[in-house]
């Protein structure tokens, strides 16, 4: 039953959303406006900066030039990647037992999982950074994977099993009435419906690891660092290059911006647990 | 219908995960309350030896102790007033007719991928700089003195740093709520003459109450652990103005060395987690069954 919305207030709406939205936005379209100017023209006042000269695409360059960008932006790629897929590859499995397969414990072992997400970092920070530093771990990419994937696992695993559960097991038993081998069941009935929340599941993962900033900090130097580690390196003198601070910001959040926008359903299933739908 | 065969066969497959967390949970935890109990520093070698609570007098004693108490509570609860009213009036505002709404949600949620040194160091540099920040020149425009934002007021420009990156949290949840909210139920009520601040308080926020406990359960859990922010803006001052516990323990174990008192603090900050997180495991749990 919708009711007639008048244009007036559609109008009054849209222009007080709109301008609180700009004002949220407004830091992250600066950065890319910032990114797109010299040096010396980057720290002058707003309206100067919007309409007066100087536009060059050189910070980008500069960047890679200065500090090898690439290394740690491909540094964020490796690490996020494959935390996600290595933690998919334990999860998968985990998951669909739980969701197809559920004994009396399946409720108790979830919950369990979860609990440990919310253990803080900072209190097994000592530990994982002695153990790092005995085997030769800090500062590699191999173990910030690691590491990273065991935060997220619960979450991947949580995240699959509520897509799972949704599948109609009855879909799997028409399957197997009409004679589908176990290999043509997994094939053509299951993965086909559970890809799509595997796909939200991947993309949810690859935010949280691209993102981030206590282990990223805490476990790398030069060689490992990705690009929360990389940013970080501006905070002092060289904060004051805005310019090049920008062109470095603003490659290093635009392919997760890209990918939030596409996950913002999932994000909210991922982040409360299911608790609100 | 599962018999035994597909049993065991889900045993195995759900081991590796059970093991894996196992591990990764009483190993470093384990560590970290048998360290609290001993004098270990590591610029100085030799033998560890216990030395019962000893540890724990020393960091509850240390005068930064209850600074950064203080400090954790003010910026958890700082953060999460701001983000969970703003979150309910944006959600409420995004839950109204309007041209380009998508747009607009995809304007207000974009702070939350922004990777927090990166929110920490534009907001530090680009806005709050007293010279070449925005805030600096728009100060200068309307001929005020220019405020030096983590000198002045270092704890308020982290918990409004803080609260950009998580207001659209709160948003996104609170509207995921808002949307289930029963349509036939507001216009009963409107029909029986209830007006909209009635509504509001009588149907809509009862209905988010569960949501709002969501998000502040969630959001504690998140920003009791801020760190990065904190990093990359004030290093924990002036001071201890802006050390948080997180931030305390890090100081103590990365950058003085002492094990054995940033264990203790580590056991202090997963008691302080595990109280919160008590009540959001039961809400969590509730909905399971349901």
């Amino acid at each position: 039953m919708a009711r007639a919305i008048s244009t007036k207030r559609k109008a009054l709406n849209t222009t007080v959303a709109g301008t609180l939205g700009f004002m949220m936005f407004f830091p992250i379209l600066w950065i890319v406006i910032l990114s797109l100017k010299t040096e010396e023209n980057a720290i002058r006042a707003p309206l100067e900066v919007l309409f007066g000269s100087g536009w060059t695409t050189e910070s980008f360059g500069a960047v890679q030039a200065r500090s090898n960008y690439l290394k740690h932006f491909s540094n964020s790629v490796v690490i996020s990647l494959g935390s996600t897929f290595l933690g998919l590859l334990i999860a998968i499995p985990a998951a669909w037992a739980m969701a197809f397969v559920p004994s009396k414990n399946t409720k108790n072992v979830l919950m369990w999982m979860l609990s440990t997400k919310m253990l803080p970092p900072v209190g097994v920070l000592i530990p994982i950074y002695l153990i790092f530093r005995d085997t030769g771990l800090l500062d590699s990419r191999l173990g910030l994977t690691f590491v990273l994937m065991m935060i997220n696992l619960p979450i991947i695993i949580w995240m699959l099993y509520t897509y799972f559960k949704e599948i109609p097991v009855e879909i799997l038993e028409a399957a197997r009435m009409d004679g589908a081998t176990l290999r043509e069941e997994v094939i053509y009935v299951l993965t086909p419906m559970a890809i799509p929340g595997m796909a939200s599941t991947v993309l949810l993962n690859i935010i949280l690891s691209w993102n981030e900033a206590f282990w990223t900090l805490n476990l790398t130097a030069a060689q490992a660092a990705p690009l929360t580690a990389f940013i970080a390196s501006f905070s002092s003198p060289e904060g004051l290059f805005y310019a090049k601070l920008s062109a470095a910001s603003v490659m290093a959040i635009a392919p997760i911006l890209i990918m939030g926008w596409f996950s913002q359903k999932q994000l909210v299933r991922g982040l409360t647990f299911g608790a609100v739908k | 219908m599962a018999t035994k065969a597909s049993r065991s066969a889900a045993r195995l497959m759900i081991s590796p995960a059970v093991i894996l967390l196992l591990l990764w949970m009483i190993v470093p935890l384990g560590m970290t309350i048998y360290f609290s109990f001993l004098r270990y520093n590591l610029l100085q070698p030799g033998n560890n030896p216990f030395v019962g609570w000893e540890n724990y007098y020393w960091f509850f004693t240390d005068p930064s102790f209850s600074a950064a108490m203080i400090n954790t509570l003010v910026l958890v609860g700082g953060v999460l007033l701001i983000t969970t009213i703003g979150g309910i009036l944006f959600a409420l505002l995004l839950d109204q007719p309007m041209w380009g709404q998508g747009l607009i949600r995809i304007m207000v949620i974009a702070p939350f991928f922004v990777m927090p040194t990166v929110s920490g160091l534009v907001w530090k540099n680009m806005f709050m700089n007293p010279v070449n920040g925005i805030f600096g020149h728009l100060a200068q425009l309307l001929g005020f003195a220019p405020i030096d934002f983590f000198g002045q007021i270092p704890m308020v420009s982290i918990i409004f740093i803080v609260s950009w990156q998580w207001l659209p949290f709160a948003t996104l949840i609170l509207l995921t709520a808002f949307q289930s909210l029963d349509q036939e139920q507001m216009e009963a009520a409107e029909m029986d003459g209830a007006n909209w601040m009635s509504r509001f308080w009588f149907i809509m926020l009862p209905h988010l109450a569960r949501a709002i406990t969501v998000v502040i359960l969630i959001q504690t859990i998140f920003l009791l652990s801020i760190f990065a922010e904190i990093l990359v803006t004030t290093n924990g001052g002036p001071g201890t103005a802006t050390t948080n516990l997180t931030y305390l323990i890090y100081v103590s174990s990365l950058l003085q060395y002492d094990v054995g008192i940033g264990s203790a603090g580590g056991v202090v900050a997963i008691i302080l987690a595990n109280i919160v997180a008590f009540f959001l495991m039961r809400m969590i749990g509730k909905n399971l069954d349901a």
